[in-house]
């Protein structure tokens, strides 16, 4: 049934049905022009490149050939139809592809052959407005979404060609970064500034800085990069101007990393309690109470650095138990520095909460003497409570201002000061430094200290068989609070720097600034958090040689000859301790303090130069750089010296006696035995 | 810094032997020197003798602890109560003690009596109101109490019924961190 499907037959040209559709119906070409003439003032600018093309080509084609063509094909409404079905796609084509050119190509053709086809007479004119028209009769062709394209790629490549432009601009933008004039930054002050670009600011300034001369603004001093940086970093971390110009100065190169490193807390760490258990047990049942930790690192045997707890770190079965202690890992450090023996006497001056003192008691197990003290009562408190629960059994602990400690005891084999300061190393704990900080601060801290470390090395025993250290240490970076407190000890009193036994740290500053310290005072520690990842810590360990001041008080009472007698039996102490003296006074100060004391006629060093006693010996030392090598070469002089006698006693004195003495008679140089060195004393009084 | 007076001694004597029965002898008496027990401020310490002298340098006002403290005199009635801070002398010599499981140590740092429940050992012979020390399950002194029954009546107790009287534990370190100093 049906038609049988006729396999070999092989279909041709349009199928059936294309014959009965009607022909596409367009607007008329006189609608069209009207629309093109209300378009044209946009297009022409456009499409008058285009004009050429049209009007050479349309008119003698449109009459010869398609009018021809046209001619021919009018009857046959096919060819009209093919000619414009041909075309349609060609527009539609051209419409979705990039050439324009198509498409005006494309309706031109369309337009003069429908042009063509309606009114022959009109072909000429038509013609000549053809390619007018022709433009706008683009546009009429065109459906709106194709116009819209067309549009939109106009756009995208004007963009991409100011793109273009914009990238070349930028690369010659950043090589001059224009700073913020006088105004801008009063603004900046006043109004909220908007932290990306304060940030982006920051950057770019220190990579100004980082090649300075090649990216310079004209006119623009490294002072003026500087302190628009400074300003840019107080605004961004919130630290106020004092404290950043401090780290700027202390920090050049890496400024952004440590106050990178401020605004993130350092890791937990505890400290495994020897006393009571040891370090590999203790972690074991902290793991298996959920505890994630890891040893916190080859130099230290007991300590632990927890990631993360399940249970509060603090509060633990074992924590109550007294089998470790949370502290900071740079508080390991003064202990460790310190290494007290078993049965040795200790001191720690400024002791609370008293991680420090169980640490101490921890490494010499319980014997000995361990006296904790603070300042605060309350604070001393909480010392009793955690040297108690750490099972410590020979500790002492008192409620005393440290400054007065050495009038209650003294002779002690080691002496912890971590002195109270201003905190400018652990900064990440308490942020309120940032801003709270300024020069006052800082110069009572350092007043503090300067006295504190003088009463430490007071109740220090220079003459400990074991010990006579002295460990200064304090949370600050400041060099105000740390090696200048150290330079003032070892002008005052008979101690040197020793080096402190730590693995690790930075060397303290010999030079900074327009500071001039010791040369031992590269063995000091220095630690930082952006570098170590611990709290900014400083650590110095001292070493008391004499339990003299370097430079007696000279008071001209008779007590002092007594004293001065009992210290002449000692010569040979005196001798050792001037050398040593003499190794640690490199620097120029000695000279400057002492003289503050001193009421030093030129000639009286001169006269008891030859009779030192060890009373003696302090002021001519210090009197003249000259004295001293004359005392150095002739320690036959101290020898001598040593001997009491009332006379030469009294000389030691610098009084007005000594001056009735006073002139110098041939009688005591001799006695200073004849030498080389003579002539020399008589340099000094050319000088004086 | 005193000695105490034989009232306070013997007061001092007996709460202790609760614990440790006759070897306070041994707590005095020692290989590493003699050592004594002083009272201050109301306070007793437990402190060798040499330790003793340089603590007298230190004026009393001052002076917060030497030594271990190991409990305190009642202003009133002169009643002695004993610290956790003893603790660590006491253990080793403890006559009767108790283990706790896990779920009940938690209690008893709180300061919590001990429910038979959390019982885990109790040494034999412990009669009523005998002074105990109290352990984890690891052997980790936990702090003290008085035993509320005698061994035999615990075995046949309520599981809700309380065993132990508790008296310290080293939960104060934390809690009472005040009334330790």
């Amino acid at each position: 049934m049906g038609r049988k499907r006729q396999l070999d037959r092989v279909p041709s040209g349009p199928g059936r049905k294309s014959r009965r559709q009607k022909d596409p119906e367009f607007e008329s070409a006189k609608d069209k022009k009207a629309e093109k003439k209300a378009k044209r003032p946009k297009l022409d600018g456009l499409k008058k490149k285009k004009k050429g093309k049209p009007k050479a080509a349309p008119p003698p084609v449109a009459l010869d050939s398609e009018g021809s063509t046209d001619e021919s094909d009018l009857p046959d409404d096919f060819g009209d139809d093919e000619e414009v079905s041909d075309t349609t796609p060609q527009v539609v084509d051209g419409a979705q592809g990039d050439a324009s050119d198509e498409k005006n190509e494309g309706s031109d053709d369309e337009e003069d052959g429908d042009e063509e086809s309606d009114d022959g007479d009109e072909g000429g004119d038509q013609g000549m407005e053809s390619y007018d028209e022709g433009d706008s009769s683009d546009e009429e062709e065109l459906l709106p979404i194709e116009k819209a394209a067309k549009k939109g790629r106009k756009k995208e490549e004007e963009d991409n060609r100011l793109a273009e432009e914009e990238l070349q601009t930028n690369i010659a933008a950043t090589e001059t970064l224009v700073l913020p004039s006088g105004q801008e930054v009063e603004k900046d002050a006043h109004i909220a500034s908007d932290l990306t670009l304060v940030q982006q600011r920051i950057r770019d300034v220190q990579f100004v800085l980082a090649d300075f001369k090649a990216r310079k603004q004209e006119g623009k001093g490294r002072s003026d990069y500087v302190q628009q940086l400074r300003r840019d970093l107080c605004t961004y971390y919130s630290y106020n101007e004092f404290l950043m110009e401090k780290l700027m100065d202390l920090f050049p190169q890496d400024i952004t990393d440590v106050l990178e490193a401020n605004e993130v807390p350092r890791p937990m760490t505890i400290r495994a309690n020897t006393l009571k258990t040891r370090r590999r047990d203790l972690a074991q049942a902290l793991i298996s109470r959920g505890v994630n930790l890891d040893p916190i690192g080859k130099w230290s045997k007991v300590g632990l650095v927890v990631y993360d707890s399940q249970v509060p770190v603090g509060a633990t079965p074992e924590y109550l138990a007294g089998h470790y202690m949370l502290q900071g890992g740079s508080s390991f450090l003064p202990v460790m520095a310190l290494a007290p023996q078993e049965k040795e006497r200790v001191l720690d001056m400024c002791a609370a909460p008293g991680g420090k003192s169980s640490y101490i008691a921890a490494l010499m197990k319980n014997s000995g003497s361990l006296f904790a003290n603070d300042a605060n009562a309350d604070r001393a408190k909480a010392i009793v409570s955690n040297l108690h629960r750490m099972g410590v059994h020979n500790s002492v602990v008192s409620a005393y201002d440290a400054r007065t400690f050495p009038k209650i005891m003294h002779g002690f084999d080691r002496v912890l000061l971590d002195a109270p300061c201003s905190g400018t190393g652990v900064i990440a704990k308490d942020p309120a430094v940032k801003t709270s900080k300024d020069e006052k601060d800082i110069q009572r801290c350092s007043h503090l200290q300067k006295e504190l470390i003088l009463a430490a090395i007071d109740c220090c025993n220079a003459n400990s068989p074991t010990g006579g250290y002295v460990v200064y240490s304090t949370c600050s970076i400041m060099v105000e609070e740390n090696e200048w407190v150290i330079d003032y000890a070892l002008k005052m009193r008979s101690v040197r720097l020793v080096p402190t036994g730590l693995p690790f740290g930075n060397e303290g500053f010999v030079n900074f600034k327009q500071h001039r310290f010791h040369p031992a005072m590269k063995m000091t520690r220095r630690f930082y958090p952006h570098t170590h990842n611990l709290d900014g810590f400083f650590v110095a360990k001292l070493q008391k040689f004499s339990n003299k001041m370097p430079g007696e008080e000279q008071k001209p009472k008779p007590d002092k000859e007594t004293n001065g007698q009992a210290k002449g039996d000692k010569s040979t102490d005196k001798a050792a301790d001037k050398g040593q003296k003499r190794k640690n006074a490199d620097s120029k100060e000695p000279n400057n303090t002492n003289k503050k004391r001193k009421f030093d006629p030129p000639q009286t060093p001169k006269q008891q130069g030859g009779k030192k006693n060890k009373t003696d010996t302090p002021q001519g030392e210090k009197s003249s750089p000259k004295l001293k090598g004359i005392l150095k070469k002739s320690p036959q002089n101290a020898a001598s010296g040593g001997k009491p006698s009332p006379t030469t006693k009294k000389r030691g004195k610098p009084s007005p006696t000594t001056k009735k003495r006073g002139k110098p008679s041939p009688t005591t140089k001799k006695r200073g035995k004849p030498s080389p060195n003579m002539k020399k004393k008589g340099k000094p009084a050319k000088k004086g | 810094m005193r000695p105490l007076t034989e009232e306070e001694t013997k007061t001092f004597f007996e709460k202790l032997s609760k614990y440790i029965g006759d070897s306070i002898a041994l707590l005095l008496d020692r290989q590493d020197g003699a050592y004594c027990f002083r009272l201050h401020k109301e306070r007793v310490y437990y402190i060798s003798e040499e330790l003793m002298k340089k603590a007298g340098n230190i004026a009393g006002e001052n002076l917060l602890s030497f030594g271990t403290c190991f409990g305190k005199f009642t202003r009133k009635d002169r009643k002695f109560m004993l610290h956790v801070t003893a603790l660590d002398y006491l253990a080793p010599y403890a006559k009767y003690k108790v283990w706790l499981k896990p779920s009940a140590e938690q209690q008893f740092l709180y300061g919590h009596n001990v429910v038979k429940s959390g019982l885990g050992r109790i040494t034999e012979g412990t009669s009523d109101h005998q002074g105990v020390i109290v352990y984890s399950m690891n052997d980790m002194p936990l702090g003290f109490g008085l035993a509320a029954k005698s061994t035999e009546a615990c075995r046949h107790a309520d599981p809700m019924m309380v065993v132990l009287h508790h008296q310290a534990d080293i939960g104060e370190y934390i809690r009472n961190e005040n009334a330790l100093v």
